[in-house]
């Protein structure tokens, strides 16, 4: 078996991994890949160990609600799951929180300026939209704002969250997002929302963030994770951290490498196969050794595909985390497998 | 278990009334593949088509032959289609460019060099939420208008939300419309004066905000912005208008794409529902990477019980070996031991040794798990038919491999006129 258990966040134990330090992860990915489950999967590992932690999303879609199967989350942070205890270690806490530009927008001015009833006028008015709508990097600046808030907020004497999981857009509009302050800079080039950027950045391209990219092993999720990892590069000069490359619905390998060499050429066995069925006890075999001849060919040509693609992602040279195919339908019990993955290979 | 009624994909693509095919549906999907298989089965038929995309992927370039796409319609060199009396051009949308051209096209070259140098506009060309979408709608109507190709197959952009599509082309019209930039850009402009007087207290209060939050110098971007840009507004809003009209009209097909997943297929279930309260003219839904077995007579369950008599599994039924998986966290909070006692684990490895079909086992094992994985995808798209029954569908098998070249799109195009429905 490719995982040694399903049960074994119970086998973790207290060690470093490699992302100590890290305070915010920000988990990217091309749609399609799994970027909330994975995030979701993280804050549950990453709450192991009696933590909390604040798991949160920004495009509104209410993907985290979904992940949890819990009611639409407000802008307030819900306690949506426990990480579970294990003999050595007690249990955590994931804490979500929908994000959303507007509400941050209310909440900046209170802070700031002591302004909220201005601020929920404005918002019924759609100044808010407007302003978010004049300036795209207001609206980001908000969201990473918002993060980053989380992530130093303390509460007598100590921090509040141990760390801080962002469900982050897609990895075409990743470098934009985290690059607020030169976004916003361009546009507002003293206003008091600079200021604001500055700090957000300062912890952004810190060694207290990561961002971390989702695939799978396809061809163009693979591309999108490499040209955004070489994006992200660019703006590591200053000081943007790179983190894993979470590898998800990772199938596990049910041939021997001849098995799998025979089976992609399609030179099969199929009298050795059709014996099998018979020792098996199948009555009706026509066609069936062939049929099942043919799925193996494809799943094991599947197999090939994705190994070119393990070694396009390791090129990267980012650490890599593989993840289960979980077959049945994403639950709690598949979401605490991944999160048990994610501990096992160090990543949280 | 009533499947939807088949789509008939190549009646759709030979209809000369067939203008304009638009693929939308959530990320990752495979929406951009499925428009440029169309465009090439299409042109194989005869037609004269234009692929328009907005994703930047290379490869899809690469499938069709052409290192890389740009913002103008580029010859794909295809034998087949020239043998029919059809061709194919693709191209990638531009946004910025595209946004440039209408500002260059509506106004005099001094006026839209100041526009182009504007800092707001550049941040509005290349980064407002709805400018890809409503510049793709703008180069839509172009192609359309243009009138050289029969049809024009395009793809959405990777939105939020698929509904984003129709919605952010008048959210950004409306924007460039809306009284509140007008309210803000007033002290330019004579006019807003008198309206001004009746909102002097609620103005000062909102341009005070915002030179809050975006600083004085930006309101006074987006006033110079406005002040060059006057001419145009108007124009925004209708231009939108327009092209929502183009959607409705007959000649446009929507083909909703989606995967046989949860959250593709909630997506795709919001869309239909949306295009019908919207009038828009939808074709159909096209289910990507559908997995079928050719052994579908042998079930799942005896699949694997056909494996277990070949070879037992540890874990599986009354196998002693579950103690010592399971046994282990005694609730002592010592360690965990890394594996049960060697008595016991000694024995999966005795019955996999005694396995003498190990080829047959591990197959049958896969056939199990591919016969469960195709039972899961059809009850997913059960339930769509359910809610939406008179959708015609049409299912794409699962590929092993990625799409790389002109054959790759041919077979993509192959399987989506199969038409029927495969369950």
């Amino acid at each position: 078996m490719w995982w040694p258990g399903d049960d074994s966040l119970l086998r973790v134990r207290p060690r470093d991994t490699d992302w100590e330090g890290v305070r915010l992860h920000v988990v990217t990915g091309k749609g399609g890949t799994g970027k909330t489950t994975v995030a979701g999967a993280l804050a549950i590992a990453l709450a192991a160990g009696g933590r909390r932690v604040l798991l949160m999303e920004v495009e509104g879609r209410q993907g985290i609600a979904r992940l949890f199967d819990s009611p639409p989350l407000p802008y307030a942070e819900r306690r949506v799951a426990v990480a579970p205890a294990t003999p050595t270690l007690p249990g955590g806490e994931v804490y979500a929180l929908a994000a959303d530009p507007e509400a941050a927008l209310v909440e900046y001015l209170e802070m700031f300026y002591n302004l909220r009833h201005a601020g929920t006028a404005l918002t019924r008015l759609g100044v808010v939209d407007f302003a978010t709508t004049i300036a795209p990097g207001l609206r980001d600046v908000l969201l990473t704002g918002k993060a980053v808030e989380a992530t130093r907020r303390r509460s007598g004497g100590r921090l509040y969250y141990d760390a801080v999981i962002m469900d982050a857009p897609p990895t075409g509009r990743i470098g934009k997002f985290l690059n607020v302050a030169t976004e916003v800079s361009g546009l507002a080039k003293m206003g008091p929302v600079r200021g604001h950027a500055d700090t957000v950045q300062s912890v952004i391209k810190s060694p207290q963030t990561a961002v971390h990219f989702v695939t799978v092993l396809e061809e163009m999720p693979v591309q999108e994770t490499l040209d955004g990892v070489a994006e992200l590069r660019g703006l590591a000069q200053g000081g943007l951290q790179l983190g894993g490359i979470m590898i998800n619905m990772v199938r596990p390998v049910d041939l021997t490498e001849e098995q799998l060499q025979a089976a992609a050429g399609g030179t099969l066995d199929e009298h050795e196969l059709d014996t099998g069925l018979k020792a098996a006890g199948i009555e009706d075999r026509r066609g069936l050794a062939a049929s099942l001849a043919a799925e193996l060919t494809e799943h094991a040509r599947e197999e090939l595909a994705q190994r070119a693609q393990r070694t396009r992602v390791a090129e990267a040279g980012q650490p890599c985390y593989d993840l289960p195919l979980i077959t049945d339908q994403m639950d709690l019990a598949g979401l605490y497998r991944l999160a048990a993955a994610l501990r096992e290979q160090g990543a949280a | 278990m009533r499947p939807g009624p088949a789509l008939e994909v190549d009646r759709l693509l030979d209809d000369p009334r067939t203008r304009i095919i638009v693929c939308c549906g959530s990320g990752g999907v495979g929406k951009t593949t499925t428009a440029a298989a169309l465009g090439l089965r299409a042109a194989e038929r005869g037609r004269h088509v234009v692929v328009l995309t907005v994703d930047p992927a290379r490869r899809l370039a690469q499938s069709m032959g052409l290192s890389s796409l740009d913002n103008t319609p580029r010859p794909v060199p295809c034998a087949a289609a020239e043998a029919a009396g059809g061709s194919l051009h693709a191209m990638m949308l531009d946004m910025k460019r595209t946004f440039d051209e209408i500002v260059e096209a509506h106004s005099d070259p001094d006026r839209a060099a100041q526009i182009l140098a504007n800092p707001f506009y550049q941040s509005l060309s290349s980064s407002f939420a709805g400018t890809q979408e409503y510049m793709a709608m703008e180069k839509l109507g172009q192609l359309r208008r243009a009138d050289e190709w029969d049809l024009i197959v395009v793809d959405t952009p990777p939105s939020r939300s698929a509904l984003d599509f129709l919605d952010a082309p008048q959210r950004l019209g409306r924007f460039l419309d809306g009284r509140l930039i007008r309210l803000l850009t007033a002290p330019t402009k004579a006019g807003g004066r008198a309206y001004l007087k009746f909102v002097t207290a609620g103005f000062t209060m909102v341009t005070g905000v915002i030179t809050k939050v975006i600083g004085a110098q930006m309101l006074r971007d987006v006033q110079t912005f406005i002040a060059a840009f006057d001419t145009m507004f108007g124009g925004f809003r209708e231009r939108a208008d327009d092209t929502y009209r183009l959607l409705q009209a007959p000649g446009t097909a929507f083909l909703v794409i989606a995967t046989p997943e949860p959250d593709a297929l909630r997506e795709a279930s919001y869309f239909v529902d949306r295009l019908s309260s919207d009038q828009m003219p939808l074709a159909g839904l096209i289910v990507n990477r559908v997995h079928r077995s050719p052994a579908a007579h042998l079930s799942a369950a005896r699949s694997l019980a056909a494996a277990e008599v070949l070879q037992p599994v540890p874990g599986s039924g009354e196998n002693p070996s579950d103690l010592g998986e399971n046994g282990h966290g005694n609730g002592n909070g010592l360690p965990v031991p890394e594996a049960g006692p060697p008595d016991l684990r000694g024995m999966p490895a005795a019955a996999a040794t005694m396995s003498r079909h190990p080829l047959t086992a591990t197959a049958l094992r896969l056939h199990a798990e591919r016969m469960q994985l195709a039972e899961r995808e059809r009850r997913l798209e059960e339930s769509f038919s359910a809610a939406h029954p008179v959708i015609p569908m049409a299912e794409v098998l699962a590929q092993p491999e990625d799409v790389h070249d002109l054959d790759g799109l041919r077979s993509v195009g192959k399987e989506l006129a199969r038409g029927v429905r495969l369950s």
